[in-house]
């Protein structure tokens, strides 16, 4: 696809500072509006603290980051209106239904009645999940939720979507389907930043950075890291990075 | 604001649809009145009674007849000094002793007036009640089916003292000292819990992704049970007063006006909690160790603060609950009005604003 030239997201000398533990050490960087920006890394490596920090839910110790065209230091609350967020829990209650649960979201989002009645039964026409509606989250399979928590994610048509591993526990099949979803949003104008250990999803993204340790060891196309690495798939890349 | 009542609603139906939190909403503070007023306050049965007749003449001889096969006392000692009373007491041998006056048949026939004094042990205030009403029951028949040839009614003058706590704190206490409690518990409990809630299945990060300020999740998330404490506070006065007749002398208004600081009191802490706990476990350990057991033990609620040791008494005074039942029981059982309890109010109330900063700058830090 093509990709505009536009940076939706600009990180430049980003440091995020545990007492003497340096969880990202001065990451630059930029994501392009519209693209699938896969951000890799161990367990451990800063990742979830580096996508905290973009969707403001922490505070960088230092460095310039601009999310959406807002500061990150100033404008947090102009950044959470234009992005949308999705962490490694699904993150839906339980307690509510499939209905209930995108209503409270839509409404969290002030999207209005009208636009919530079309877009609910669109999405959920959609995902198959009509005839559900009413079901609790509790008792509906994980591969839904899943599905159900991106939709939920980008209901109020963000300008980026933050997804902290969003596979996790889900099987290949659900996984492949969830890729074709997140494509999908794209093609809406979404970007989407996400982030994951599965090096085959590498893939699927427009362009990965690979994180060591806090910092940013490699960061472009998939197929001109394998190349550069010389190795068949971005497993290989990945492990040849993180051994050195 | 349509945002918010969004969020409200969803709060409603978390609580709505768990069957655990309603229980505990609306059955502890039954079950506990109830349970507690039976247990504090029902019937005696078999009372150790001390007798001293200082007259032995045959009404008094009749009068302890009728007091020992009443059923409800069982003779301890024949006394007669004064100091056998407090080691009857102190001993434990009695609870109550009666003491008959010098030519007590003499003086009613002569007189028509003589005087019996009940002398209680009231460190247990609620029995030391009831076993003086009962006494005083007992006599009041006999002396009016002994006298009912008489023309002139008999003027026996009951005098009741009570030993050890003379002005019967702990009577009426239970209502106010429940209150205290079952309000911090489950406001503090529940928020804290419903708070660590959200962060244990990650729907916090959620809520504080999206354009919600973390003063309207915190809001969102303590309105209902505020609405819910509060209807709690009142279910707690109604049943006391139905059940077991512990009026409200004072004003009503100013009563729920107290409740309601008290509330918001128990809520802020119980954010605070939330703050500092992980899991919703912590949180009830938290709540449970930090503020139930304390607010039973040392806010004067079963314990008498004077009868406390000095540390614990400076301990005591930094339980909301202490100040909370001096103001319940001062506008309840008293009557008395805003002029009286300011002093109490002003510290509810600082207490109150010294929470919600320290909560608000916690949870503030906790996004950093």
């Amino acid at each position: 696809m093509t990709v505009a030239s536009e940076h939706i997201i600009e990180v430049k000398d980003m440091v995020k500072k545990f007492g003497s533990f340096v969880a990202n050490d001065r990451l630059t960087f930029h994501v392009y509006r519209g693209e699938i920006f896969g951000f890799l890394g161990a367990n451990g490596a800063g990742k979830t603290t580096a996508i905290r920090i973009l969707c403001g839910l922490s505070y960088p110790t230092s460095g310039e980051i601009r999310v959406a065209g807002h500061d990150v230091y100033h404008e947090r609350e102009k950044i959470k209106r234009k992005i949308g967020y999705m962490s490694q829990k699904f993150s839906l209650y339980e307690d509510l239904t499939v209905s209930e649960n995108i209503r409270l979201y839509a409404g969290i989002y002030r999207l209005n009645r009208k636009q919530i009645n079309q877009r609910e039964e669109q999405l959920l026409e959609r995902l198959g999940l009509l005839p559900i509606k009413n079901r609790l989250i509790r008792d509906i399979p994980l591969g839904w939720k899943q599905k159900l928590a991106f939709s939920v994610a980008i209901f109020h048509k963000p300008d980026i979507v933050f997804l902290d591993e969003p596979t996790g526990g889900v099987d290949p099949i659900t996984r492949r389907q969830f890729w074709e979803m997140i494509h999908d949003a794209t093609q809406e104008g979404i970007t989407v930043f996400v982030t994951t250990h599965y090096m085959d999803e590498a893939e699927y993204c427009d362009r990965v950075s690979i994180m060591v340790d806090g910092r940013i060891e490699a960061l472009d196309k998939p197929a001109v890291l394998k190349k550069k690495f010389d190795s068949k798939d971005m497993n290989e890349v990945f492990l040849k990075l993180a051994r050195n | 604001m349509k945002r918010f009542f969004g969020f409200v609603k969803k709060e409603f139906q978390h609580i709505f649809r768990d069957v655990r939190t309603l229980v505990i909403l609306f059955g502890l503070p039954v079950v506990m009145i109830i349970l507690f007023g039976y247990v504090v306050t029902n019937e005696i049965k078999d009372v150790d009674v001390g007798i001293w007749d200082k007259s032995r003449d045959q009404v008094s001889t009749e009068a302890i007849q009728k007091i020992l096969s009443s059923g409800y006392f069982v003779l301890a000692e024949t006394i007669d000094h004064e100091e056998e009373i407090e080691s009857l007491f102190k001993s434990g041998k009695a609870k109550v002793v009666v003491v008959f006056e010098d030519s007590f048949e003499k003086r009613l026939l002569r007189e028509n007036r003589a005087a019996i004094k009940l002398i209680t042990d009231a460190s247990d205030a609620n029995s030391a009640m009831l076993v003086q009403t009962y006494l005083q029951g007992v006599l009041a028949n006999y002396f009016k089916s002994v006298n009912q040839a008489g023309t002139i009614p008999w003027e026996v003058e009951i005098k009741s003292r009570m030993f050890y706590n003379e002005e019967m704190t702990g009577v009426y206490m239970f209502v106010p000292g429940l209150m205290a409690l079952i309000l911090m518990l489950i406001s503090a409990l529940m928020t804290s819990v419903t708070i660590t809630r959200e962060k244990e299945f990650g729907t916090m990060e959620l809520l504080l992704a999206s354009p919600l300020r973390p003063r309207e999740i915190i809001l969102g998330k303590v309105t209902p049970y505020v609405l819910l404490s509060f209807i709690n506070a009142m279910t707690i006065i109604l049943l006391g007063f139905l059940v077991f007749d512990v009026p409200v002398v004072g004003s009503l208004w100013l009563l729920m006006l107290e409740c309601m600081l008290y509330i918001t009191l128990a809520l802020s802490l119980g954010v605070l909690i939330s703050t500092v706990s992980k899991t919703q476990q912590m949180a009830m350990v938290f709540s449970m160790l930090g503020l139930m057991l304390p607010t039973i033990l040392l806010s004067g609620f079963i314990f008498p603060i004077d009868n406390m040791p000095g540390i614990l008494q400076w301990f005591s005074t930094i339980m909301p609950a202490r100040w909370f039942i001096v103001v319940v029981k001062n506008i309840m059982l008293k009557g008395t009005g805003f002029a009286f309890i300011w002093k109490e109010t002003l510290i509810l109330l600082g207490m109150t604003l010294l929470f919600i900063l320290a909560a608000v700058k916690r949870f503030n830090i906790r996004l950093e």
